[in-house]
């Protein structure tokens, strides 16, 4: 720590301070007596600029300012898993049981310190690389912490800590490299969160990250080291999503971003996460989960910050060889964070009072999603879901308008269908995904059916409903051919048995990719068979009484994981009743029913 | 405490004194001259310069008259359990004519973040006695849920009647309203104190009374002051507060004319960039905290200029809050009382506070029936508006005679009626008899057996005797 220098104006989150010694821009400093956090922004002669993580009532000018020489930095180490931080890492437990339950200021508070049982996979005498497993800890049952060389370091081992229990500080290894000077590496490194962490080389995408609600998966999927946006009015159901998503995605290590939202939201995360048990492995989600939780009336500055924290600890977990998601609520807070300091430097606006240098910010963070391969040569994911608060719903403004340029898959949320109460409220024609071709392959070897095809079928049926609805709207469903009235009641059943899915119900939160396959393949075969039926003549209310729609509507709460081949016999008896109607109706008429 | 006798300028709210450095940021400010005595805050702390908001009007003061004190804190409010049954003004000072109440603890009004780790997630409902709100969008303790509503609607009525007649169905516990006027007329002052007084209930109840034409800038400070007593009744005293807050437009709009007086650059429609933040700050001070009995509730009241949802005022409330309830114009026109918006109503927290231990066990489902019957309810009408009713099926027009018994008995009630839970779900119960059992598809079939009346079979839609009140 030095001084760098006394305060000089304060005004909201920014101070202007009257430098003494040279800083750094983006370097993390002290601010006052009750030394708040704080990171410089910019510097102009002998004055510098800086953002304050903290209230900054009270503060005088005169109050020294020390520098830490290094940028604002989070620490990677045994721990994080099943931690709440705050915008900058602190970890909010620790906090609270040290000041109550307000948050005062001041509290520079590190990770709860432990004992971890270190297991060393290198020997002395070995070369290390960057990014190679030194050894690793069990962090939680379903997380193992694997120890890495930092990255920009290479020699030889001269120590290795042998087996044991090790804290945080403990020097795990010795490097000395070619210059013959000696680095100690400690159980916990630490990393400046505007940077990205290095990786070999970038990779397709591949394969899917499955997220078990069937309107994603089924119809526009992301892939493991992709970038989704998922935009919505208010209520539209952005944060019930984005906890499923969190419940139930096939990703390794969750990092949960709650960027500018509600203090009850989070709460309920934290009581939630740790009842509720991962589908896969049975064991509580907190393991694999780390919440970084700055909500709307935390200080401005550190909710800036709080999503390079929440990326920087998703690619410490990808370097470690996982498969990581990420999802931050809300990117627009962020961005109005932005705004709002842009605004106390009197910066020069752009569109809607945003700087100019919005979009480039944007697009740096998704830029840190990706498929990769790591320096130690394993493959790591992180995987990014933004949600965006537009305002009045309006996806035509800025934050909307610049994260669609820069993410591959869009998950618009439509204000109808969540007043309708359907949810999710995925807008089936609002939303795209860019990586259908890339995630077919996977879809065909996993579950034996074209999956590209089957899934057009459903589009040209709910498409063909779409534009049935308007004239519905002006004369009634009762008005139009039986054939047109069949889309209808196919289409809505499509909606009502693979778009909607409940997010409360036990057995439908969430459904795996071999009954999403099979619930569109049932839907969609009976819809084909009930086209040709009708076709022959089979009047729609014959077919109608035919097949128990109510019960097909249900198979998704009703068919459970372990039973999914129930859903083929369903459709198998869905068939055979329409079959039985032609046969009927043919054999009246002395015709020849075809196989 | 430091005292200055000049000020440099006086531009609109703001005064600025050059060649001082003494002040700290955020500090209260006393400005005195000839004509009175202001608060302010400081706004820019600089080794140079200082320039401090002021909250009072600045009409005709005059940049050498002034002399400025420097508090040397943030602006307080002394709180107490005695506030309680009391009036104030927006800046906290007695209104009643009667003496300073007794103070127990002084607190800095713009209150501290609650720690989201030290949270309890809310799950207890509160009565407020009205079924749009009971039956289908529950208060929850700790919940802050909005009225949206537009010029005259109703709104005055529905909140002071909620603040009248709210209750927790637990017996025994500790109750208390804050009531926050913020900008209204002296008449709507009036007709607020009035209902107070005459119901008997002002001993629970605080009121905090910025009226029309008090100055705007004191309007960002009432709130504040209100909020503070509140969270101090509710996490330090225990008891469970229910804070109304009317006419929150009226707040974003003093908000504006600072910002604009402050030359900041605008965002939506003039209203400063940081609106969010600022609401968020009030908003987000309630709720519970673990391992303390009692909760802070919120039921911010604005009225949407132009009836639009998507003005700035209430849509980024819209995005702090647990949900809203929307008054609706064309249901208000019908002579409906409250006009409750159902389709746009929500309430994010209901579906965790209701259910056999706290209101009932049918709760739910009757809640998701009435929202989807209410739902084909309105596509029938517009398919009869078209057609003619003469062309709808028997089901369609099942449909239209729940959906007028619906309106006409679970939503409408009077001014000064109060209903239980039981009371709102037999009404809906008998509201949905007008549906044949088949269409219930959102309700348990042992929950219809035990409900349902079926009115249809045989008899046909009967009207039902008026509601008690």
């Amino acid at each position: 720590m030095t001084r760098l220098g006394v305060l000089d104006r304060i005004s909201g989150p920014i101070a202007r301070v009257r430098l003494e010694a040279a800083a750094g821009v983006l370097e993390a400093v002290w601010v006052g007596h009750d030394r708040l956090a704080a990171e410089v922004i910019s510097l102009d002669g002998d004055y510098a600029m800086v953002q304050i993580y903290e209230e900054t009532s009270g503060l005088k000018p005169g109050e020294p300012v020390e520098g830490t020489g290094a940028p604002l930095s989070v620490t990677i180490a045994p721990g994080l898993m099943g931690e709440t931080f705050d915008g900058i890492q602190r970890p909010l437990e620790v906090v609270r049981d040290a000041q109550g339950w307000y948050l005062e200021r001041g509290a520079n508070v590190g990770l709860p310190e432990r004992a971890w049982p270190f297991t060393p996979s290198v020997t002395e005498g070995q070369w290390a690389t960057p990014g190679m497993r030194l050894g690793s800890v069990q962090e939680t049952t379903l997380v193992t912490f694997h120890v890495l060389v930092p990255p920009g370091l290479s020699g030889t081992l001269t120590y290795v800590t042998p087996e044991g229990d090790v804290g945080h500080d403990h020097v795990v290894a010795c490097i000395r490299d070619a210059a013959g000077v000696e680095h100690d590496v400690p159980l916990a490194q630490r990393w400046p969160v505007r940077t990205p962490r290095p990786i070999a080389a970038r990779l397709d995408p591949n394969r899917p990250m499955i997220t078990g609600q069937r309107v994603l998966d089924t119809f526009f999927p992301v892939v493991r080291g992709g970038s989704a946006a998922l935009p919505g009015p208010f209520g539209a159901g952005k944060t019930v999503l984005q906890h499923s998503l969190a419940k139930w995605s096939d990703a390794q290590v969750i990092v949960y971003v709650g960027c500018g939202e509600r203090g009850n939201e989070m709460a309920q995360v934290l009581q939630e996460f740790p009842e509720l048990e991962d589908p896969r492995s049975g064991r509580p989600l907190m393991e694999r989960t780390i919440l970084v939780a700055n909500t709307s009336n935390m200080p401005v500055a550190a909710r800036e910050a709080s999503v390079y924290t929440g990326i920087t600890l998703a690619e410490a977990y990808r370097d470690q060889g996982y498969h990581v998601a990420l999802m931050a609520d809300s990117t627009s807070r962020w961005a109005e964070a932005l705004r709002e300091i842009a605004g106390r430097l009197e910066e020069m606006p752009a569109e809607e009072g945003y700087p100019a240098y919005l979009p480039s910010r944007l697009a740096a963070f998704y830029e840190r999603a990706g498929r990769v391969t790591t320096l130690s040569g394993e493959e790591g994911s992180v995987t990014v879901i933004g949600a965006v608060s537009p305002p009045g719903g309006d996806f035509t403004e800025p934050v909307t308008q610049h994260t669609q340029r820069f993410t591959r898959a869009f998950w618009a949320l439509d204000r109808d269908l969540a007043s309708a109460r359907h949810s999710p409220a995925v807008s089936w024609r609002g939303s795209y995904s860019f990586y259908e071709e890339n995630v077919a392959a996977w879809w065909r070897e996993e579950t034996q059916v074209d999956w590209l095809a089957l899934r057009r079928r459903a589009g040209d049926l709910l498409e063909e409903d779409a534009r049935l609805e308007q004239m519905v709207r002006l004369v009634g469903a009762d008005a139009l051919p039986d054939r047109q009235r069949w889309v209808l009641l196919m289409a809505s059943l499509v909606k009502e048995g693979v778009l909607r899915q409940n997010a409360l119900h036990e057995v439908d939160a969430f459904c795996s990719p071999a009954k999403q396959v099979r619930l569109l393949k049932a839907f969609m075969t009976v819809y084909e068979a009930g086209v040709e039926a009708l076709g022959d003549g089979v009047p729609l209310v014959r077919l109608r009484d035919a097949i128990d729609v109510n019960q097909l509507g249900r198979m998704k709460e009703n068919v459970p994981e372990d039973g999914v081949e129930r859903i083929d016999e369903m459709a198998v008896e869905a068939l055979r009743a329409m079959t039985n109607l032609r046969q009927a109706l043919l054999s009246d008429r002395g015709e020849e029913v075809p196989a | 405490m430091i005292d200055v006798k000049r000020a440099d300028r006086i531009n609109g709210p703001l005064l600025v004194l050059e060649g001082f450095g003494g002040a700290s940021y955020g500090e209260l400010v006393e400005v005195s001259s000839p004509t009175g005595t202001r608060l302010g805050e400081v706004l820019s702390a600089g080794s140079d310069a200082v320039i401090v908001e002021l909250w009072g009007d600045t009409t005709g003061l005059r940049a050498e008259d002034v002399s400025v004190r420097f508090r040397g804190e943030t602006l307080t409010l002394g709180v107490s359990r005695e506030m309680l049954g009391r009036v104030f003004d927006g800046l906290g000072r007695p209104r009643d004519g009667l003496p300073e109440p007794r103070v127990d603890v002084r607190r800095d009004v713009h209150g501290a973040p609650l720690n989201p780790a030290a949270r309890d997630y809310p799950r207890d409902v509160i009565q407020t006695g009205i079924s749009a709100i009971d039956g289908l969008n529950t208060l929850v303790r700790g919940q802050k849920l909005p009225i949206f509503s537009g010029a005259g609607l109703p709104h005055d009525e529905l909140a002071s009647q909620i603040a009248l007649q709210a209750e927790l169905t637990g017996a025994g516990e500790d109750f208390a309203v804050v009531f926050v006027a913020l900008g209204i007329s002296n008449d709507v002052a009036a007709y607020f104190r009035e209902r107070f007084e005459a119901s008997g209930l002002l001993a629970r109840t605080a009121l905090f009374l910025n009226l029309a034409d008090d100055p705007a800038m004191e309007r960002i400070v009432t709130p504040r002051a209100a909020l503070t007593l509140a969270e101090y009744l509710a996490f330090e005293q225990d008891a469970h507060v229910l804070v109304l807050m009317t006419d929150m437009t009226n707040y974003a709009e003093a908000l504006r004319e600072l910002s604009a007086r402050k030359n900041e650059v605008p965002g939506r429609k003039g209203y400063p960039g940081y609106l969010y933040t600022d609401l968020a700050g009030l908003y987000e001070r309630c709720g519970r905290v673990r391992g303390r009995p009692g909760s802070l509730t919120q039921i911010p009241v604005l009225s949407m200029p132009g009836d639009d949802v998507t003005h700035p005022i209430p849509d980024l409330t819209g995005y702090i809050t647990e949900g809203q309830i929307v008054l609706s114009r064309a249901l208000h026109r019908a002579g409906v009382y409250p006009p409750v918006d159902v389709s746009g109503s929500l309430s994010r927290l209901m579906k965790d506070g209701i259910g056999a231990d706290a209101t009932r066990d049918d709760h739910a489902d009757v809640a998701a029936q009435l929202f989807a019957a209410y739902a084909r309810t309105r596509e029938v009408r517009s398919l009869a508006t078209i057609m003619g009713e003469g062309a709808l099926s028997t089901l369609d027009r099942a449909y239209l005679t729940f959906g007028a018994a619906f309106e006409r008995d679970v939503l409408t009630q009077g001014e000064a009626e109060t209903r239980t839970f039981a009371e709102t779900l037999e009404l809906a119960w008998s509201a949905l008899s007008h549906l044949p059992a088949s269409e219930l598809t959102r309700i348990s079939q042992e929950r219809i057996d035990a409900h349902h009346t079926g009115k249809l079979d045989g008899r046909g839609a009967t009207e039902r005797e008026e509601v008690p009140g």
